[in-house]
């Protein structure tokens, strides 16, 4: 049987992207125990992935730089899957680890969109952000040859660091509208933190087509990817490619902070000015409130932290530049809602649970989430329908309901182990 | 250069950069992670432990996501692909 840790901290910080470090280390100047639980093997998030151990200086450095000299205790490695009562309940590989704590703050980011196409699960058909995870966790790209698609700023970003690391970029597909990609370059231009982004990503995409009206229709390859057939202002082509990076913009990691019973307005976190959720003592930052970049992801994090240690003049002091940098999560829903033909990319017989093969016919049989799950078994493999609820809800406007313990696939033995230590109680 | 270090995947060994993660030695490799339930190969999607398609045999336990484990020298992978 695996052992139980026991760990208890004044404040809880789950999620080690940027706005959980911001609140760890917000939450650390009070003196109080602060434990920052990650699932990943090393912090950083997904934007300052292998950031950590790397030599080189880059804008996270600072913050690592702060980690690393604070008394935070980073529990990495430690997947959190249930929480009831005041604790959390994590595995990691040799153990499970039962946390309680005073405060909590929940930075679980987000991640991509994806909408099912024909050919969308072949080998090499990656996420954008996926694609550039990684190439940061070190996948070799030098002379392959991308197409990146889907929707977002964060095609740019990809493009471009997949054209820095030596990839050849055939095109970026923005299924988005001309008119709607230039409104949001002008936008971006007259935030003054984004300006200076703004231009050094027109710098470095100087040579990379750039497609509005544009989206992959299908994936052909015999095992793995070789071609994309993308329809452009109306008329289809196909490019051979080695790697298609698409996806759709980004989506709330809501799992936890719903399990924590946080209430949520327009499919994100609802909080409060001191980033406190529904329920009292249980904070949100980052994503999860709201999609809206790193610069607030970090002001969140801090007011969070702040404001779970009592320290509210500290955080009244950064409202002010969370107001300025609300500004970008308008600007991103503006200019990037998805189109209704993406709706009709699906064929009958492609899967859009890749966990249980389920065909989208399947799903057009039935009324609802729930009766797809229970009579089609989409969204009841591994992923517990972290790629295929949020694809259902776009393609048929379902509600996607409850969320249950354990919040991912764990050892029969972490629940054998847990239940004889005091399980968490619902 | 950094440090490179070696791993088997499917018995061949494969050389990565030090702290790269496991699918990252997957797909260098060439194979693919897995197979699913109606027998499509499957190789990683989200690079941030939620697709569970990278999912592979490391050191003989199975089910491991290897877009969330770091390689260590001398690594069993083995995969369905």
């Amino acid at each position: 049987m695996d052992s139980v840790k026991h760990l208890r901290f004044d404040v809880a910080v789950v999620g080690a992207g940027p706005a959980g470090i911001a609140a760890a280390l917000a939450a650390a100047d009070s003196g109080r125990t602060i434990g920052l639980i990650d699932d990943n093997p090393t912090a950083g998030g997904q934007i300052w992935r292998g950031a950590y151990n790397s030599a080189r200086p880059s804008a996270s450095s600072i913050w690592f730089d702060r980690l690393n000299k604070s008394a935070v205790q980073i529990v990495r490695g430690a997947r959190v899957f249930h929480a009831a009562a005041g604790e959390l309940a994590a595995e990691s590989d040799d153990s499970v680890i039962q946390i309680s704590y005073g405060k909590l703050i929940l930075a679980t980011g987000a991640r991509e969109l994806f909408l099912p196409f024909p050919g969308w699960t072949l080998p090499n058909v990656m996420g954008a952000g996926g694609l550039q995870a990684f190439v940061k966790s070190g996948l070799e790209i030098s002379g392959k040859r991308i197409v990146v698609a889907g929707t977002g700023p964060l095609l740019l970003a990809v493009a471009a660091y997949a054209s820095k690391c030596g990839a050849k970029v055939i095109g970026i597909c923005e299924q988005t509208t001309r008119p709607k990609m230039a409104r949001f370059g002008l936008k971006m231009m007259l935030i003054p933190d984004k300006a200076a982004e703004a231009l050094r990503f027109a710098y470095n995409l100087r040579s990379i087509p750039h497609w509005t009206d544009c989206w992959p229709v299908a994936a052909f390859g015999n095992r793995r990817l070789e071609t994309v057939r993308i329809s452009r202002q109306g008329q289809t082509s196909e490019i051979a490619c080695d790697y298609l990076a698409c996806g759709f913009h980004l989506i709330p990691n809501l799992e936890l902070p719903r399990m924590c019973g946080c209430r949520l307005r327009e499919s994100f976190v609802a909080v409060d000015e001191y980033q406190q959720t529904s329920v009292s003592g249980i904070f949100c930052a980052g994503e999860p409130t709201g999609i809206g970049g790193l610069e607030l992801a970090l002001v969140e994090g801090e007011i969070a932290g702040y404001a779970a240690t009592n320290w509210e003049d500290r955080a009244k002091h950064l409202f002010a530049k969370r107001a300025r940098h609300q500004k970008v999560v308008r600007i991103l829903q503006d200019a990037f809602p998805l189109r209704p033909e993406l709706k009709n990319l699906a064929r009958p017989d492609t899967l859009v649970c890749r966990c249980e093969d389920v065909p989208h016919e399947r799903l057009c049989e039935h009324a609802s989430w729930r009766a797809a799950k229970l009579h089609a078994r989409c969204g009841m493999g591994p992923c517990q329908g972290r790629i295929c609820a949020p694809a259902a809800e776009f393609l048929f406007g379902w509600q996607i309901d409850s969320v249950r313990p354990p919040l991912f696939p764990v050892r029969c033995s972490s629940l054998v182990a847990l239940s004889s230590h005091s399980a968490p109680r619902n | 250069m950094s440090e490179s270090i070696s791993v088997r995947v499917n018995g061949k060994i494969v050389s990565v950069r030090a702290g790269s993660t496991v699918a990252v030695a997957v797909l260098a490799s060439g194979a693919t992670c897995r197979v699913s339930v109606t027998g499509q190969h499957r190789s990683p999607l989200c690079g941030m432990g939620t697709c569970f398609e990278c999912r592979v045999a490391i050191n003989g336990e199975p089910q491991r996501r290897s877009c969330q484990v770091l390689c260590e020298a001398n690594m069993e992978i083995e995969t369905n692909g």
